[in-house]
């Protein structure tokens, strides 16, 4: 038997971008049957899809809207640092990617919540 | 564990998987570097949308008809049918300890699904 | 007189920590706090260390949580408040107290093909390779490593895939990747690929983070990401 790690040894930027990463993928995968299916809704004609429309004025799922788009934008800021990782050269700029990821991600999420 | 060691040690072998794991891995970056764009433009339009009243005909009147459109959505959800269910595959390997043959048909199936219920959406808004 | 409470752990790996006080001093190494509990207290504590200057590789262990070599690990850099828990290094099976079995971690390398396949004789003359020639500089960049199994011990990879080679391993190969003398690159790549190879790596970068010869293994298996894929590519597989 192994001495299994805890968070302490998992504390640190890059560790927690991958769990974001993972997570928020999870997040948008578990996500996309609903948002397919309610696009689909439009078969059914536009005043269907007002229907729909219409419950993305409550509060709660305003909430849930600006979290996928935030969820969203990490996702992809946080993969195009891991390919840039992957595919540019090395030179140490890991901390400054993952800075630029998360501000990239934030101000997306702002810019979505500030436009509802 | 060990016992596998031994084995690999003695020679030059071919790691197990080598092939598979190594195009799923080019298809996860190929299909990344796609979904940036894609989901560029997709939150663009988001924020658009959004700022300018997000109704039925708002919607359909940027899609209906709109074969670049159609062809965008096409591609956005080729690109998410190959990522997600690689994504979800390791994901299920790595905290659900679910290694066996049986969860590579059950990805591939969830990207089958993916793939003909995201046509179908995008169908749906060009074709309303 | 100042003294340190130190949580170390006793037995193997269905053991527990037990407590010890021992005398806070100046410059104080963690590898000194071990040794000082076995040579003072209890002369049945068990660990390993033999260079106590940081070439060795074998005194690495788990301080406060984290992967350390601790012989240069400053008591002062890593206390907590005047406590100390000290662990076996995580990911590998744990023999007695502070020792772990290395023999998993070390059959990786050879798995990874980390063994260097000469090409030449002795009628050939020395090759000659320029130091700024990109692949002895990308071999430099991972060549220090002196196999204390921190970035095991570290990797998460490992924890949830045990047969993953491990960012000791995978540096070790890329290194030999990048060695023009070698003549066994094909078989390497091959060596590296699969589920258990480069492609399973994350990019959590805690190897790169926790490496005491501040090598980043991160940067060597994406090189070997690259190469196996081309490799796959190009059907060489």
């Amino acid at each position: 038997m192994t001495m299994r790690n805890d968070y302490r040894s998992r504390n640190h930027p890059a560790w927690w971008a991958f769990l974001v990463h993972r997570l928020s993928g999870l997040a948008l995968s578990l996500f996309l049957p609903f948002h397919f299916w309610a696009l689909g809704q439009a078969l059914q004609g536009e005043a269907r899809l007002d229907t729909l429309l219409k419950w993305t004025e409550l509060p709660l799922l305003k909430f849930t809207e600006t979290m996928l788009v935030l969820l969203l934008a990490a996702h992809l800021t946080g993969g195009l640092r891991l390919l840039a990782l992957e595919f540019l050269p090395w030179r140490g700029w890991q901390k400054s990617l993952l800075a630029w990821a998360a501000g990239a991600a934030l101000a997306a999420g702002l810019a979505f919540a500030l436009a509802l | 564990m060990s016992s596998a060691g031994q084995t690999y040690a003695a020679g030059s072998a071919t790691a197990p998987g080598a092939k598979f794991e190594a195009w799923l891995w080019i298809a996860q970056r190929a299909s990344a570097a796609v979904l940036a764009l894609c989901v560029l433009v997709h939150l663009v339009t988001i924020i658009y949308a959004v700022r300018h009243g997000l109704t039925g005909a708002a919607i359909l009147g940027r899609t209906q008809g709109n074969g670049a459109a159609l062809a965008f959505y096409t591609l956005y959800v080729l690109a998410i049918a190959v990522h997600a269910p690689i994504g979800l595959r390791t994901l299920c390997q790595e905290w659900l300890g679910w290694r066996s043959a049986s969860l590579n048909w059950v990805v591939a199936g969830i990207a089958l699904a993916l793939f003909a219920f995201g046509l179908r959406a995008g169908w749906a808004v060009f074709s309303a | 007189m100042n003294m340190l409470q130190v949580s170390v752990w006793r037995g193997g790996a269905d053991g527990e920590y037990r407590n010890y006080e021992v005398p806070r001093q100046e410059s104080q190494s963690v590898l000194d706090v071990v040794t000082y509990i076995q040579r003072s207290i209890d002369p049945t504590l068990s660990y390993r260390f033999a260079c106590r200057v940081g070439m060795c590789g074998a005194c690495a262990m788990t301080v406060n949580g984290v992967a350390r070599w601790t012989c240069r690990t400053h008591v002062a850099k890593v206390v907590k408040g005047n406590a100390i828990q000290i662990a076996p290094l995580a990911n590998l099976p744990v023999v007695k107290d502070l020792v772990t079995d290395m023999r998993e971690f070390f059959d990786k390398w050879a798995r990874a093909r980390g063994q260097f396949a000469p090409q030449a004789t002795r009628k050939d003359a020395f090759a000659r390779v320029a130091s700024d020639s990109p692949g002895r500089v990308a071999a430099n960049a991972g060549i220090e490593c002196i196999g204390c199994g921190v970035c095991y011990a570290s990797c998460d990879v490992v924890s949830w895939n045990p047969d993953y080679l491990g960012p000791a391993a995978l540096n070790r190969a890329w290194t030999l990747v990048n060695d023009v003398r070698d003549g066994a690159r094909r078989e390497r790549l091959a060596a590296v690929a699969g589920d258990a190879g480069c492609h399973a790596c994350h990019t959590h970068l805690s190897c790169s983070e926790r490496c005491p010869k501040n090598i980043a293994p991160t940067a060597s298996i994406a090189g070997l990401k690259r190469a196996v894929a081309l490799a796959a590519w190009k059907g060489e597989l």
